[in-house]
């Protein structure tokens, strides 16, 4: 079996290991994210959440994905 | 009895019957701020970005508890100290869930969290050209609220004190001449500490206030509640309805004619 390659990414700050190549729509789902009430930033840009499956992650790619919380 | 009902708050084109905001933070848990929501009858609530917890996913969502169909979710950038902040903030709340309607609240000053008014007048000018509908928290100077109506704010909302600080409208002259100058929905945001003070800010002539710390840290945060949704009906009904000169004098409530 080939070995798949891990790669180090941040994601909300904090390193994590994944795949090689892994989209983000993979890393969200393996999370559980519910995409629909988040929004979801690759590198400081804004990710249109329609193409999450066609975007694969880089070594050093920090995400953030944010949601809304209580605030005044 | 119809032409006594209150007339509707209008921001940026949307209706609602209620002239008070609330927000969602510093409650003891999320049941806490649904109901205190509920008892309050607002129909706008302040809501904060921020990471979602990654470690913990059974963590309770905010939109699980107060539905975004129903209470517009006015998204803010608390926490932000200039305008990329606050921008990169509003930008990630709009991709959410196509939120345009945005509260405005660059900070300045960590201690007293006064607004850093040159990055909110510049945040302003960027966020309504991108199509946002921005409600700009901002101190109550009046020359300051009227460039950021001409920087195309959808409301000003002064400060009545320093956010949770709890101590009322401290500068009345200031926000009645504000409210003699715009035409915008005035909505005092911050430094209430009971339901008097949102009575006051209505009969001052604002368009709302806006809520969060007076409610949610009450001893009984649902009976304070209640008592800003009737402050602000109170204070609303007694600004239409037109107040009595001040004068020095007495004047006897009872004729003085047919005395025995």
């Amino acid at each position: 079996m080939k070995k798949i390659k891990k790669i180090k990414i941040k994601l909300n700050g904090k390193i994590k290991l994944v795949n090689k190549n892994l989209s983000v729509q993979n890393l969200v789902n393996e999370f559980k994210i519910p995409i629909k009430k988040v929004a979801i930033e690759l590198n400081e840009e804004i990710l249109n959440k329609k193409m999450l499956k066609k975007i694969r992650l880089k070594k050093n790619d920090k995400i953030e994905i944010v949601h809304f919380i209580g605030g005044g | 009895m119809a032409k006594l009902t209150l007339n509707k708050l209008i921001i940026a084109n949307k209706k609602f019957n209620s002239r008070l905001i609330v927000g969602t933070g510093k409650y003891r848990n999320m049941n806490e701020c649904a109901k205190a929501l509920e008892y309050s009858g607002a129909e706008i609530v302040t809501v904060a970005v921020r990471r979602v917890n990654i470690s913990d996913k059974k963590k309770p969502l905010l939109m699980d508890y107060i539905d975004p169909k129903k209470i517009t979710y006015l998204p803010n950038t608390a926490g932000c100290f200039n305008s990329k902040e606050a921008l990169r903030t509003l930008r990630l709340a709009r991709e959410i869930g196509g939120w345009k309607l945005v509260k405005l609240e660059v900070l300045g000053d960590k201690k007293n969290l006064f607004p850093e008014m040159i990055e909110t007048l510049k945040s302003t000018e960027i966020l309504t050209k991108e199509g946002f509908k921005v409600m700009v928290y901002c101190n109550d100077d009046p020359l300051m609220a009227k460039r950021l109506e001409n920087a195309g704010a959808s409301a000003i909302m002064p400060l009545a004190a320093p956010i949770g600080s709890g101590l009322g409208i401290l500068n009345k002259v200031n926000i009645k001449i504000i409210r003699k100058q715009t035409k915008l929905p005035l909505i005092i945001d911050a430094g209430l500490g009971q339901a008097s003070d949102a009575a006051i800010a209505m009969e001052l002539g604002c368009d709302g206030v806006l809520v969060n710390t007076a409610i949610a840290k009450a001893k009984k945060p649902f009976k304070m509640a209640l008592a800003f949704k009737n402050a602000v009906i109170a204070g609303r009904q007694s600004y239409m309805a037109g107040r009595i000169k001040k004068i020095i004098i007495g004047s006897p409530s009872s004729p003085s004619k047919g005395i025995i």
